[in-house]
């Protein structure tokens, strides 16, 4: 046989299993412009439906006059919320257990919020039919401070008071306040004030961390087409969450599940935009089902920083306690979170801050505290996890400049004081004090790394000199040494933990492997860029010994993949690559009893190798996965049912945890606020690696944006509410030419509990990234007495940081 | 993102655009690279009943260099100027400005007339017109007119160009000693933070001659007299340099906006200036 010549090697190479960098398959259509994305979809009779906007942040809206719209030619309708409320459709839940407006009920409570919805033709008669819609506003008191808000006698929200004006519950329990959503507390507060209380040295610092916005290159957009024939609906749009939303629109429709479509077709980046209900789809299903026909709906640019959901907007206060030696004692961080006219995050349910409780990052704190107050404001809603596990980045960039803040407190070098503080490798499984069990790290072999490969020392040597240099006239340019070393927590999870609207996060895969040895998979995940069809084939390839090659993986259209909660929160491979792998071991159990019987010996005889069942001790008999595929459907095997499928839903024992060692060096133009990133070494441990190429493009991604982040992507306002940064001149997007070039190096700290050790890897670089950037912008003012400066480090605030250090002499 | 009903039109030769323009008035607007003028009809803040689009009119693409003239036509692109050797060798500010406007996709469609007639005080090749001592050919129905564009620019948006004529060409003398353009923005595509353009011509060790112009701060571009004036005679040294800087912030009137605010923007003007005088020094 053919097989007896081929090596051992050359069978696992075959395979292009895990561990090997194969080619993304998905690039071919991709670079070719044959992508399949939701505005391509063209369907006879289509409409378009697009909105009236609010150019007010809050105002009464008095009245909504759609007669001359409705004569614009190609305008066949104009919904208002009062042609929703009927339907009981003018407000819709969101996925933080809060309720939103779909259309105007009364009152806008941002800039940009949806009024009406006009159905037209096409795009270009919708326009048209905006501009006619005529909207009497009666202007309100604009609240973008939640400072302010949660002081203020205006009411943003009816709904949070009752009849004689005292706060009613919200959904996650009392309010403080008629603008308050809710509190939520994690760890011991009294334990944690007695230890700060008694501490040698504390450090406290305020933060902002700026509101931003995720900003996918294609913005979200749906087609629902509601075939008045057979009674179904198929909703194609951008949904990082496809099953969900049919569970929603279901919900929400009274439509029946079996007779709703999801379906997610290529999506051109989501990193949390795309994981919400937004009053599009709604307006979409609730044209297509008034008039007969297919309704097209597309965000332009402006609509979707604008009024889709946003990130961050957290203002962070926090106190660190430790010894004089450096070892930290206690934590305390207490949030105001800004989450703008309705609570829109996509938390877990019993989550409303997201896993912000991770801020005790990746040290050995015994004692910490944590409290976030949620708040209303005249901004649009959201709070979604942009690249990142739920409020992951808030919490690293938090506990990461706490860090430094109390390095300067302490006038020690912060790479030392974060190394005296690491979890030790023998503590894990670790036991956080704000409640989180981490599987496994090895950090001080990863800091160790990082810093020998930089040259650490080298680096604050230069400093120094350059610090020298500067008090002496020589040079106008001082350098920064960004440290920062994260702990992520992702792959939600667990479902007595995590769910969402109810709705457990487990997640799925089905295998059907053909007679001729090829397969199909189907996942309840949805790639929005980050390989799936070529990474999940692989972990396939090495768990059913068929190669990654011969394996179709499909994803996003619910009446063929199986129920999952979808891709966000670098949960894909933490949780839907485990069933992966748990359904593939299903498949390799009925393999091994149909090669048993093939090779007419026992069961327990024959074991896995590469790609074939072999005799134990005789390897020169043995039946090929493909031998054994075709067997499956074509023998009659006594006491097996043909056929070779298998499906497994996943819920995961615990979370995973990744963690990494950046180091950024920048210098800094002290007269312009230029900064020029010289160097950008990141270490990423992701437990077990599926396809390094794969791997180090999440990296360059994640850290790009990461650095977007941190040196000026921001969504502003003025005090009127009006967004400043609307467009991609003033929400800043890198390009090729901002972004330096990447290290990247790796350990591997495998997850004990995962099937394959995998951790997750697409959000890391982000939640890692952002406070290394930051932290090197201020490292580089350290030796001139600066403290912390808030983010985003754009050219006028590092002018402003200098200029107020007297450094502009 | 959808700009109203617009009717268009296509003329293969001036004459033609110009019984346009006499028809429609201030209804009608001349389109050249489209840049400045198509994402404001999308915004729906340019209201442009008939849109005349001048790809098609001859005689304006050409870069002609005689004698000591050189001579732009109104649709030559940044890509053209860049591109272009002769014209680099004449006056490489010209290209070391133009490498610096927007992003190459931009810069094939962008064109030089359309930058400096649109009047947005974020363009780039406005105050560079300045500082090169430029001349604006305008035709309308009263024939060709030529306006300098150090007296072009009356305020954002707004030129000495009337609703019936079209800027067809920009002419300039070669320019003599060094030159630097330089510019500080957030990122590619960004309009100038500040830009300094300056030209030195430089006479055993002193300053014979200086032209300075600043962009985007102010509602127009700057040509700076004051600053020019402050270098010559000069052997261009720390306290010349601190005139020069002194007088052009004497001369603009930044605003606040999302670049940042009035006394950061002066300090980087400032700091631009410097630089650019320092650079434009060290080739004179």
């Amino acid at each position: 046989m053919k097989d007896e010549v081929t090596s051992r090697e050359e069978r696992i190479e075959n395979l292009k299993g895990m561990g090997c960098s194969r080619k993304r398959v998905e690039d071919a259509r991709f670079t070719q412009g044959k992508g399949n994305y939701v505005d391509d979809i063209k369907l006879d009779g289509m409409l378009f439906g697009d909105f009236v906007r609010s150019p007010y942040a809050h105002a009464k809206v008095v009245s909504i006059n759609t007669e001359e719209a409705m004569k614009v030619p190609g305008v066949l309708a104009v919904l208002t919320a009062a042609d929703l409320a009927p339907l009981g459709l003018h407000w819709m839940p969101t996925l933080a257990g809060d309720k939103q407006m779909v259309l105007a009920d009364g009152k806008v409570l941002f800039q940009g919020q949806e009024v009406a919805f006009v159905v037209a033709e096409d795009r270009y008669a919708a326009a048209d039919g905006i501009e006619a819609v005529e909207v009497e506003y009666e202007e309100l008191e604009v609240l973008v401070d939640p400072f302010k808000s949660m002081g203020s006698d205006v009411v943003l929200r009816e709904d949070t008071v009752d009849d004689a004006g005292k706060p009613v519950d919200g959904a996650h329990g009392p309010r403080k306040h008629h603008n308050h959503i809710f509190t939520w507390e994690a760890g011991d507060k009294d334990p944690t004030f007695e230890v700060i209380d008694a501490a040698e040295v504390v450090a406290e610092e305020t933060m902002y961390y700026h509101r931003t916005h995720p900003c996918p290159l294609e913005t979200c957009g749906c087609v629902a087409s509601m075939d008045k024939v057979n009674g179904k609906l198929t909703l194609w749009g951008t949904f990082q969450a496809p099953h969900a939303i049919r569970t929603v629109v279901s919900l929400i429709s009274g439509i029946e599940e079996h007779n709703i479509r999801v379906i997610s077709p290529d999506i051109g980046g989501g990193f949390g935009n795309k994981v919400g209900a937004y009053p599009g789809y709604v307006c979409s299903v609730v044209a297509s089902i008034v008039t007969g026909k297919p309704v097209k709906w597309i965000e332009d640019r402006m609509d979707n920083l604008m009024t889709t959901a946003f990130a961050r907007d957290y203002w962070m206060k926090g106190r660190i306690s430790a010894t004089k030696e450096g070892k930290i004692t206690g934590l305390h961080c207490h949030v105001t979170a800004d989450h703008g006219g309705f609570d829109a995050c996509a938390d877990p349910t019993k989550f409303p801050a997201g896993f912000m409780n991770i801020c005790t990052g990746s040290y050995d704190i015994p004692t910490a505290f944590l409290e976030v107050d949620g708040v209303y404001t005249n901004k649009a809603p959201g709070g979604v996890s942009y690249r990142c596990s739920f409020r992951v980045t808030e919490a690293v960039y938090f506990i990461e400049r706490m860090i430094e803040v109390l390095a300067i407190e302490l006038s020690m070098d912060a790479a030392e004081l974060r190394r005296i503080n690491f979890i030790k490798k023998e503590q894990f499984p670790y036991t956080a004090a704000l409640g989180w069990e981490y599987d496994s790290g090895d950090y001080h072999t990863a800091w160790d790394k990082a810093l020998k490969t930089v040259d650490y020392a080298g680096l604050r040597a230069e400093q120094a000199q350059r610090v020298e240099d500067f008090k002496a006239g020589k040079t106008r340019s001082l350098m920064g040494v960004g440290l920062s070393f994260f702990t992520e927590i992702v792959g939600a999870g667990p479902v007595k933990n995590c769910d969402i609207l109810g709705l457990g996060m487990f997640d799925s895969c089905e295998i059907r492997i053909h007679p001729t040895g090829s397969a199909i998979a189907r996942l309840g995940t949805i790639s929005q860029g980050q390989g799936h069809a070529t990474t999940f084939a692989q972990i396939l390839a090495s768990e059913i010994g068929l190669p990654a090659d011969s394996i179709t993986i499909e994803e996003g259209d619910t009446d063929t993949a199986p129920y999952g909660l979808g891709t966000y929160g670098s949960r894909s491979t933490p949780v839907a690559g485990a069933a992966t792998a748990m359904a593939g071991r299903k498949i390799r159990a009925k393999a091994q009893m149909i090669a048993a019987y093939l090779l007419e010996v026992h069961d327990d005889d024959v074991e896995f190798d590469v790609d074939r069942f072999v005799v134990k001790g005789a390897p020169e008999r043995f039946k090929t996965m493909k031998d054994i595929a075709f067997a499956a459907y074509n023998q009659a095997i006594p006491g097996i049912e043909p056929g070779l499928e298998a499906v497994s839903y996943y819920d995961p024992p615990n979370m995973t945890y990744p963690f990494g060692a950046y180091v950024c060096v920048m210098d800094i133009d002290v007269d312009t606020g230029t900064t020029d990133i010289r160097r950008f070494y990141a270490l990423d441990d992701c437990g077990t690696r599926i396809n390094p190429m794969v791997i180090e493009g999440q990296v360059h991604g994640g850290l790009t944006e990461a650095l977007a982040v941190a040196l000026g992507q921001e969504i502003a306002y003025d005090d009127m509410g009006n967004v400043k940064t609307g467009t991609l001149m003033d929400f800043f997007l890198p390009t090729a030419w901002e972004v330096p070039n990447y290290e990247t190096d790796h350990t591997v700290t495998p997850s004990p509990h995962h099937p394959i050790g995998a951790k997750g890897v697409g959000e890391s670089p982000h939640v890692g990234g952002v406070p290394c950037f930051s932290n090197a912008v201020q490292d580089a003012f350290r030796a001139f007495g600066l403290r912390h400066t808030n983010m985003p480090h754009d050219h006028w605030r590092i002018w402003k940081t200098a200029n107020e250090l007297g450094l502009h002499g | 993102m959808i700009p109203a009903a617009f009717e268009y039109y296509r003329p293969k030769d001036m004459a033609g655009v110009l019984s346009i323009l006499e028809e429609h008035g201030d209804d009608a607007r001349v389109m050249a690279g489209g840049h400045s003028l198509i994402p404001m009809m999308k915004l729906r803040m340019a209201d442009v009943g008939h849109l005349i689009d001048l790809q098609d009119v001859e005689g304006m693409s050409e870069i002609d260099i005689s004698g000591n003239t050189i001579r732009i036509g109104a649709m030559v692109t940044q890509h053209d100027i860049i591109d272009h050797h002769a014209l680099s060798a004449a006056a490489p500010i010209l290209r070391e400005a133009a490498l610096q406007i927007a992003d190459p996709q931009v810069r094939y469609m962008g064109t030089v007339g359309g930058n400096v007639a649109n009047g947005d005080p974020g363009n780039d090749m406005p105050g560079l017109m300045q500082c090169l001592d430029a001349t604006f050919h305008l035709t309308g129905p009263d024939g060709e007119h030529t306006v300098a564009a150090r007296d072009f620019y009356e305020a954002a948006y707004m030129t000495a160009r009337e609703d019936d004529q079209v800027l067809t060409a920009v002419s300039m003398p070669k320019p003599a000693g060094g030159h630097a353009y330089e510019k500080q923005k957030r990122k590619i595509g960004d309009y100038a933070t500040a830009a300094a353009a300056a030209l030195i011509v430089k006479d055993g060790f002193t300053c014979a001659s200086a032209s300075i112009a600043m962009t985007n701060l102010s509602d127009t571009p700057v040509y700076s007299e004051a600053a020019g004036a402050a270098l010559v005679g000069t052997s261009v040294d720390d306290a010349a340099v601190g005139a020069a800087v002194a007088a052009m912030l004497g001369d603009i009137d930044p605003t606040e906006d999302n670049r940042g605010p009035i006394a950061f923007k002066k300090h980087v003007a400032g700091v631009i200036l410097r630089r650019a005088i320092e650079r434009a020094w060290s080739r004179a």
